[in-house]
C-alpha cells in the first residue's frame, strides 16, 4: 500500500511525515484526555469480559433446568438456596432462575447479537456509500435515494414490520438490525469517500493505472473508517437497545435465548406486584451497557470529526 | 425553484408508490389469515369459502391493484377481528396518540430549549458539560426502560400516578380526550415523560448547536454593543435565529413520534395507534396493519415534502443551490 501522508491538523506540529504508529499514539492519548470516556471503556471491557466468560462466572446455569428449584421462585435479593450453598446476590426470577446469572447470559447474547449486525451493516453501507461517491452521477442518486427512503422511517417501525414477516430468531433479529442500519453508514461513507475521492494519492494512483477496486478499497476506504468508526460505536449502542425493545415487544428473540430485553419484559409482569428486582436488575445492566458505549462514542466523535457538533 | 418542487412531489409520489408495493408484498407474507378465521374444525371447503370472500384465491398482482384503488379511497378493508373498518379502527385511537405525543413535544420543548441555551452559552461551565451529559443518557437509554423506571419509582413505590391505561376522558364532537380531565391527565403524565426525555436530550444538542453557531455573529454583537439588557438578547435576538433549526428537527420528531410511539404505548398500554398496531401484528390481523403502514408512509413522506419544500422557499442558499 502507497504510504498516505495525513495532513496535520495542529498548526503547532511542524508537518513532518508521520509514522502510523505515531497516529495511534495521538490517537490513544486524546481519548484518554476524558475521564469519562475512559472510565466508559473501562465498563464497556469489564462487561464484554463478563459476557465472554459468563459460563465460568455465573454461579448457575439459567438453561440447565435441573439445577433451577421452582421453590426458590420469586426469592428477594441476598438470599439463599434451600441448603445455603448458593447465594441469589440479585434475586430470582419466577422460574427460580438466578438473576445474576441470566444477565450475565442475557448480556452475551445481547452483545453478540449487536456486534453481528453492526459488523455487517459497517461491511455492506460501506461498499454502498464508496461505490456511491466513487462513481457518482446516476449511481449516487440512486444509492442515496434509497438511503433517503429508508432513513425517513422511524427504525423500530422498519424492524418491527421485518420480524412481523419473518419471524422470532436471533439470526431473524440480525437480519432486521443489518437493514434498519446500513443507510447510516453508507451516508457517512458516501460523505467521507466524497472528499477523499478529490485528494492527490487518488489521483496519483489512478495515474499509476491501478484498477478501481483496487484504489477503493486499499486506498480511498482506509482514509474513511475513522468516521465510520464513530457511526459504528453509537449505532451498536443502539443495535443493543433496539434488540432489547423489540424483544420486550415479543418480536425479538425467542424465549429459549434471553437476552436482556427479554429478561426485562419477563420480569414486567412481577413489577406491579412490587416484585421488582426480576425486571430491575436486567434493565439496570442493559442501561450500564448503552451509556457506556455511549460514553466512548461521544468521546470518539469529539476526536475523529471535530465539525460534527450535533 | 418551481422545477425543484414539482420533482419532489413527484419523488415522493414514487416513494410512496414503492412503499406500498412492499408493505402489500410484506404483509402478504404474514400467516394464513384463513387459518386465524376459521375454526379448528373447519372443513378445506369451508376455508376456501373464506378465501374467496377475502378475495386471496386471486393471483397476487390483481390483488395488488385492488388494494391500490381501494388504498386511494381510504378503504383497507374490515379488521379480521372486530370486522370493523380498519380505517374507523385506527382513526379511533388517533386522538389518545395525538395528545401523547402534543404533551411529550410540549415538554420537551419547554425544558430541552433553555437547558440547550444555557449549554450553549458557556460550553465548558459545570452546568453546561452537565446537562450534556445528562442528553447522553437521555439519548442512548432505550425508551421502554425509561418507562419501566417511571412506572417503578412512580407508580409502584410512591404510588402517585397510574401506572397504565388511560383514565376517564371528555368528548369534543368526535374526539376523546384526557387533557382536560385531572383523573386523565395523571394517566397521561408517566407515558408523555418518557417519550419527553429522549426528545428532550435531541432538543438541547440542537439548541446549543444553533445557539453557539448564532452567538458570535454580527447581529448579537451589535446588540450587545448597543447596551441591550442580556436578558432581551437572549430573549430576541437569539431566540429569533435558533428557532429555525429548532422547530424543523421539533416538527420531524413529532411526526415520528405521532407516527410511532409503539414502545411507550405498549409499556403503558395506553389505548394509542401503537398499541394497536402491536396487537394487530400479534393476531395477524392484516388490514389493520397494512392501513396503520400506509397511512404512516403517506404521513411520514409528506411531512418530508413539506419540510423540503419549505426550505426550498425560505432558504436562497437551498434555493440557489438547485439539486435537492
Amino acid at each position: 500500500m502507497s504510504q498516505v501522508i495525513e495532513p496535520v491538523h495542529d498548526a503547532a506540529v511542524a508537518p513532518t511525515l508521520r509514522a502510523p504508529v505515531d497516529r495511534w499514539r495521538r490517537f490513544r492519548q486524546q481519548f484518554a484526555s476524558s475521564t469519562v470516556a475512559m472510565v466508559g471503556l473501562f465498563v464497556l471491557v469489564l462487561v464484554i469480559l463478563a459476557a465472554v466468560f459468563a459460563p465460568w462466572l455465573a454461579p448457575q446455569n439459567p438453561f440447565d433446568l435441573a439445577t433451577l428449584d421452582i421453590l426458590d421462585a420469586k426469592l428477594p435479593p441476598g438470599s439463599k438456596n434451600f441448603d445455603g450453598s448458593l447465594t441469589y446476590w440479585l434475586g430470582t426470577d419466577g422460574q427460580a432462575r438466578d438473576i445474576l446469572s441470566a444477565i450475565l447470559y442475557g448480556m452475551r447474547i445481547s452483545l453478540f447479537v449487536g456486534f453481528v449486525s453492526v459488523s455487517c451493516a459497517f461491511l455492506i453501507g460501506a461498499v454502498v456509500g464508496l461505490v456511491a461517491a466513487y462513481f457518482g452521477g446516476r449511481m449516487d442518486a440512486l444509492l442515496m435515494r434509497l438511503v433517503d427512503m429508508q432513513l425517513s422511517f422511524p427504525s423500530i417501525l422498519v424492524a418491527l414490520v421485518l420480524l412481523a414477516v419473518l419471524g422470532k430468531g436471533v439470526d431473524k433479529v440480525i437480519i432486521a438490525l443489518i437493514v434498519v442500519q446500513w443507510a447510516y453508514f453508507a451516508r457517512a461513507a458516501r460523505a467521507a469517500a466524497i472528499v477523499e475521492r478529490n485528494k492527490e494519492y487518488v489521483e496519483a494512483a489512478r495515474c499509476m493505472a491501478l484498477s478501481w477496486h483496487r484504489i477503493l478499497w486499499r486506498h480511498v476506504f482506509p482514509n474513511c473508517i475513522p468516521p465510520l468508526m464513530v457511526i459504528a460505536t453509537i449505532d451498536l449502542a443502539h443495535a443493543i437497545a433496539l434488540e432489547a425493545t423489540l424483544s420486550f415487544l415479543g418480536v425479538g428473540v425467542p424465549v429459549t435465548e434471553p437476552s436482556l430485553g427479554m429478561l426485562i419484559s419477563n420480569g414486567f409482569e412481577f413489577l406491579l406486584s412490587g416484585t421488582y428486582w426480576i425486571c430491575f436488575f436486567p434493565g439496570i445492566a442493559l442501561a450500564i451497557v448503552v451509556v457506556a458505549i455511549n460514553l466512548v462514542g461521544d468521546h470518539l466523535r469529539d476526536i475523529l470529526n471535530p465539525r460534527n457538533e450535533v | 425553484m418551481f422545477a425543484t418542487i414539482v420533482r419532489r412531489i413527484l419523488q415522493t409520489g414514487l416513494v410512496v408508490l414503492i412503499m406500498s408495493a412492499l408493505v402489500f408484498a410484506a404483509l402478504y407474507l404474514i400467516g394464513d389469515p384463513v387459518l386465524m378465521m376459521a375454526s379448528p374444525e373447519a372443513t378445506d371447503l369451508e376455508r376456501e369459502a373464506i378465501r374467496r370472500t377475502l378475495g386471496l384465491d386471486r393471483p397476487l398482482w390483481e390483488q395488488y391493484g385492488i388494494f391500490l384503488a381501494k388504498a386511494a379511497q381510504l378503504d383497507f378493508g374490515d379488521s379480521f377481528l372486530t370486522g370493523e373498518s380498519a380505517m374507523h379502527l385506527i382513526l379511533e385511537r388517533m386522538p389518545a396518540t395525538l395528545e401523547l405525543a402534543t404533551l411529550a413535544m410540549f415538554i420537551s420543548m419547554v425544558v430541552g430549549i433553555p437547558l440547550g441555551i444555557i449549554a450553549g452559552l458557556n460550553p465548558n461551565h459545570f452546568l453546561s458539560r452537565s446537562i450534556m451529559g445528562g442528553s447522553v443518557l437521555g439519548f442512548s437509554l432505550p425508551n421502554f426502560w425509561v418507562g419501566l423506571m417511571l412506572i417503578m419509582l412512580f407508580a409502584v413505590m410512591l404510588g402517585w400516578l397510574p401506572a397504565g391505561g388511560r383514565g376517564p376522558v371528555e368528548r369534543f364532537g368526535p374526539i376523546n380526550l384526557s387533557l382536560f380531565n385531572w383523573d386523565g391527565f395523571k394517566c397521561l403524565i408517566l407515558p408523555s415523560l418518557t417519550i419527553a426525555t429522549a426528545k428532550c436530550a435531541l432538543i438541547i444538542r440542537v439548541t446549543r448547536a444553533a445557539t453557539r453557531e448564532c452567538l458570535p455573529q454580527d447581529y448579537i454583537r451589535f446588540a450587545r454593543a448597543k447596551g441591550l439588557r442580556e436578558r432581551r438578547v437572549l430573549g430576541v435576538h437569539l431566540l429569533k435565529n435558533i428557532m429555525i433549526p429548532i422547530v424543523t428537527i421539533g416538527g420531524l420528531e413529532y411526526g415520528q413520534v405521532f407516527a410511532f410511539a409503539v414502545v411507550t404505548e405498549t409499556v403503558f398500554s395506553w389505548p394509542g395507534m401503537g398499541k394497536l398496531l402491536i396487537d394487530s401484528i400479534v393476531n395477524l390481523d392484516r388490514p389493520v396493519v397494512v392501513a396503520y403502514l400506509m397511512l404512516t408512509v403517506v404521513f411520514l413522506a409528506m411531512l418530508n415534502l413539506v419540510v423540503d419544500i419549505a426550505y426550498t422557499v425560505l432558504d436562497p442558499r437551498v434555493r440557489l443551490g438547485g439539486a435537492t
